[in-house]
């Protein structure tokens, strides 16, 4: 048990014994102990440490409840006094308000669950000077941010729930700019560093920048066949997430796959998603203490499955709660391969856009799951099954029905990891794992 | 207003009690520091929300943290914590110290470029919300949420309000001492109304509804009387035909352009976007440094103002959170670009001027350039005016959606709500509105700018951007607008 979870664990066992009466107590802990580096070609822009833990308490007493999130300082005689001031300000607010019809939280100790994802890092001053060497001796423009340390996830109550997963890994995210725009993105993320695969990943991404120095082509707004990568898949699915698998966008008619449930409307048969909690690097639990399966279907073969179910949403429409957390969006997301092998794919595509990147993506309209953005990075044209040229930054506006839909041709044999790099906040535990589309007809139009 | 003028809250308090510790661990530098600060925030929130006539769980929060950031031996870097005892202070500056160390060589500037600075602010609050207590405010919202339930079409609705009140104490070697208190007030409400296939939603202004304040935010933005008039838009939408495409003149309404400001004009202005930090993440600008001076950013009807002065805007304040006093600034006169938007280390590195805009936001995030308050100036012509000078166009309100690329050029926004204009007069309601352009030749066709009373002083609370990732409210307020020549689309359905 690390330091950490044995401070969380004190802690909350010290606010249990603080309530009163039939009162319950929910205690969810997030925390990192991080470094971040952001570079700017040869130079360090800034870099630093971040040291953060907060615990969110939700009092409960009959069918009431409030709830407080307070930073921790890691020290009992300066956290006890805010927990015993939070709980007093929660007991008088759980007073006032009105009961809460669609309160629901986990009574069963035994869903305890213990998590520890272990790792080597390296020295993080080692790899910020290995990338400042790379580019100042290689002559790369090399911008991005290295962040790497652990994060912690807890939660107890006062029922004798506990579970902990803490995850230590490092997530480098990074551009090589040629010119202007022009420039190839590529990240490198896990537990293990391997100076070796930093180096592939480098050389690869020096390859595609080769071809970004071909006089780009200029693209008159029109439908192309194209090939998505999968981090370009992965922005057209954080969009589909927006409420696409979420119980409660579907039930106030919010949801951007509304047609799947309501009319039948299904996307290409090859195309199944899942939540595969078991395989990502987020928690086993949520927030009210339910433990998530290990995995949820909510795309079967192209027709709607299982909708990701919070508790609030699993009391207020008479479900069963799947361990989602309050948005109901997928934190370990996975699309199923196909049958498109991945030395295929310019052959395949043979004459169009090969889209290495999406970016700034939203609905254009929402109910009929129409996005729009744009393209960037490494984008290219291709003919006769070979990159011509790099193509200037286009904008598509088209709907999930029919890139994933209709004029899906194919997915990738191969899937890609990614562990989402987002550090709103803190660092984010989500990942993916996805494969390249092929997409007949995508609409572009600016 | 001097420091001791400012009422006490709980921020304040808790400035006045870790100010000897952080004094102490200043004073405890070795000599080889050349320069070091350390900066204290608290933020104390609240969320209530009441969904479909029933409060949703009380959110309150209570945040407080210190990043101490050194300049030593040619390099920089920062330590922050949550851990305020005095070993977590000492740990997150031997962390700031081994940073400096390790970028001796690399930092983007090898010295500390900032001034002495001292002084306060505090934000204006005219109806503290201590003043309404917990049932108060659940009735509030619960009063509105009931008349939002205006037909069974009607399927989600929702009206909260989000507080903040937020402290910073900001302490350097040099002797600065800077001490700021905000309090904001975001109210929220929304109509969902569905039938026949169709959903159509309306809400109080999209996101961009908040200000510096406290009760009586809500009445600057027509809390009280939105309800009935979102949940009638709604249903009005619902029966609404498709907005018709084509090339045509559209009138945006403040609402709208406030995100058409932000995204077109404040990104690209942005220095560090222009000197390269943003590209693995926010992006680039189309602006390049040799445009500042002569550029026409826009038609002559164009004037945009930094402004941290404007009383009750989100982004007020005295000093960055590098210690620079904040003052007005024109960026763009006449339409011609003239500063850009860049703090006092990017001023330094590209050899500009700029203006006080280093802001983090939060203890646990360094400085970075963002926008603050970026404000389109007011111009000569009524509402009126503004759509008798339309024979074939749209206007729209409130925004529900924003695209644009890596550079700031090629754009796309949707709105919640459209009517046509037809020779010079406002007709039929449509739904689904949207246009599409070019940064650098949209705000050109920039034909007509609202007088004052079409203005309105708003916001954007949730704008992204850095690496680490920070989130933070700017302030943008604008008039009513007119261009020529857009390209307008509408929905699927």
């Amino acid at each position: 048990m690390s330091d950490v979870q044995t401070y969380f664990t004190e802690l909350v066992g010290w606010a249990t014994s603080q309530l009163e009466g039939e009162e319950v107590l929910l205690a969810s802990f997030t925390g990192e102990s991080s470094d971040f580096v952001r570079l700017n070609g040869v130079k360090v822009r800034q870099a630093g440490t971040v040291t953060q833990r907060s615990v969110t308490l939700k009092l409960i007493l009959g069918d009431h409840q409030a709830s407080g999130t307070l930073r921790l300082s890691q020290q009992p005689e300066i956290d006890r006094p805010q927990v015993a001031s939070m709980v007093r300000t929660l007991r008088e607010q759980v007073a006032v308000v009105p009961a809460d019809p669609f309160l629901l939280y986990c009574t069963n100790p035994e869903m305890s669950s213990h998590r520890a994802v272990e790792a080597e890092l390296p020295d993080a001053a080692d790899v910020m000077d290995q990338l400042v060497s790379v580019s100042a001796t290689e002559g790369h423009d090399l911008v991005g941010i290295y962040a790497a340390g652990t994060t912690y996830r807890g939660f107890a109550n006062s029922l004798g729930q506990h579970n902990w997963h803490e995850a230590t890994t490092f997530n480098l995210d990074w551009s090589q700019y040629l010119q202007a725009d022009k420039a190839v993105k590529s990240g490198y993320a896990g537990t293990h560093w391997d100076e070796a695969e930093l180096t592939r990943k480098l050389n690869q991404s020096r390859q595609q920048l080769a071809v970004l120095a071909r006089k780009p082509v200029d693209l008159e707004p029109d439908h192309y066949r194209s090939f998505l990568s999968p981090a370009a898949l992965i922005d057209i699915l954080d969009m589909m997430a927006m409420g696409g698998f979420s119980l409660k966008a579907t039930r106030t008619s919010q949801s951007p796959l509304l047609r799947m449930v309501n009319e039948g409307a299904k996307l290409d048969p090859a195309v199944s998603i899942r939540e595969t909690t078991v395989d990502g690097l987020a928690p086993n639990f949520q927030s009210d203490g339910f433990r998530r399966p290990d995995e949820v279907t909510m795309i079967e073969s192209g027709a709607y499955g299982t909708p990701l179910v919070s508790p609030r949403s699993a009391k207020e429409y008479g479900e069963e709660t799947n361990g989602a957390e309050a948005h109901e969006s997928p934190e370990s997301l996975v699309v199923d391969p196909g049958n498109l092998p991945a030395d295929e794919v310019l052959s395949q595509l043979d004459r169009g856009l090969y889209v290495g990147n999406l970016w700034y993506l939203n609905f254009s309209d929402q109910s009929a799951c129409r996005t729009t953005g744009m393209t960037r990075f490494a984008t290219f044209w291709v003919e006769g099954g070979e990159i011509v040229a790099p193509a200037n930054v286009m904008r598509f506006d088209d709907t999930a029905f029919s890139m994933l839909g209709s004029n899906l041709l194919g997915l990738t044999t191969t899937t890609e990891t990614v562990l989402d790099a987002s550090t709103y906040g803190g660092r984010q535990t989500n990942s993916y794992r996805v494969p390249g589309v092929l997409v007949e007809d995508m609409a572009f139009t600016l | 207003m001097t420091v001791s003028e400012m009422p006490a809250s709980a921020g304040s308090s808790a400035m006045a009690a870790i100010e000897p510790e952080l004094v102490s661990l200043l004073e405890s530098l070795p000599e080889s520091v050349e320069y070091a600060t350390v900066r204290f925030r608290s933020d104390e929130s609240q969320v209530l929300s009441v969904r479909s006539n029933v409060l949703e769980p009380i959110e309150n929060g209570i945040d407080a943290g210190v990043m101490v950031t050194v300049w030593e031996g040619g390099g920089s870097g920062y330590g922050a914590t949550s851990e305020l005892s005095p070993a977590g202070l000492s740990s997150a500056l031997a962390a700031a110290r081994r940073w400096a160390t390790a970028t001796a060589d690399t930092a983007v500037l090898p010295a500390a470029p900032f001034g002495v600075a001292a002084g306060a602010y505090s934000g204006p609050v005219v109806i503290p919300w201590s003043s309404l207590d917990m049932a108060s405010r659940v009735d509030l919202l619960m009063g509105a949420s009931k008349r939002l339930a205006a037909d069974d079409r009607i399927v989600d609705w929702e009206a909260g309000v989000t507080i903040t009140d937020s402290s910073q104490l900001i302490l350097s070697t040099n002797g600065s001492r800077i001490e700021q208190c905000w309090s904001n007030t975001f109210p929220t409400m929304r109509a969902t109304a569905a039938a026949a296939g169709l959903v159509q939603t309306r809400t109080l202004g999209g996101f961009s509804y908040g200000g510096q304040g406290g009760v009586e935010v809500l009445e600057r933005f027509g809390f009280s009387d939105a309800p009935d008039r979102l949940a009638s838009e709604a249903l009005e939408l619902l029966a609404a035909p498709n907005t018709p495409g084509g090339t045509m003149d559209i009138v945006l309404a403040p609402d709208q352009m406030v995100l058409q400001i932000h995204e077109s004009i404040g990104h690209p202005l942005e220095l560090d976007r222009i000197l390269g930090d943003e590209r693995n993440y926010a992006g680039t600008s189309f602006v390049t440094p040799d445009m500042f001076g002569t550029y026409q950013y826009g038609s002559e009807l164009l004037n945009v103002s930094f402004d941290p002065t404007l009383d009750g805007e989100l982004a007020c304040y005295a000093f960055d959170d590098d210690g620079t006093p904040a003052k007005r600034e024109l960026l763009i006169e006449n339409g011609v670009l003239k500063r850009p938007l860049g703090g006092q280390i990017s001023q330094d590195r590209a050899g500009m001027d700029g203006v006080a805009n280093s802001r983090a936001c939060s203890w646990n995030r360094p400085p970075i350039d963002r926008m603050a308050n970026l404000n389109v100036e007011p111009g000569n012509d009524s509402f009126e005016e503004l759509v008798a000078g339309v024979e074939n166009g749209i206007y729209m309100e409130t925004n529900n959606s924003w695209s644009i690329d890596d550079s700031r050029n090629k754009f796309q926004f949707g709105c919640e709500y459209g009517r046509l204009i037809r020779n010079g007069e406002l007709g039929a309601v449509v739904r689904n509105p949207g246009y599409r352009g070019i940064s650098s030749t949209f705000w050109r066709s920039l034909s007509g700018v609202g007088t004052a009373d079409t203005s309105v002083v708003m916001g954007v609370p949730n704008c992204g951007k850095g690496e680490p990732n920070q989130m933070i409210t700017v302030g943008h307020t604008s008039p009513t607008c007119r261009f020529g020549d857009i390209e307008v689309f509408g929905g699927e359905r």
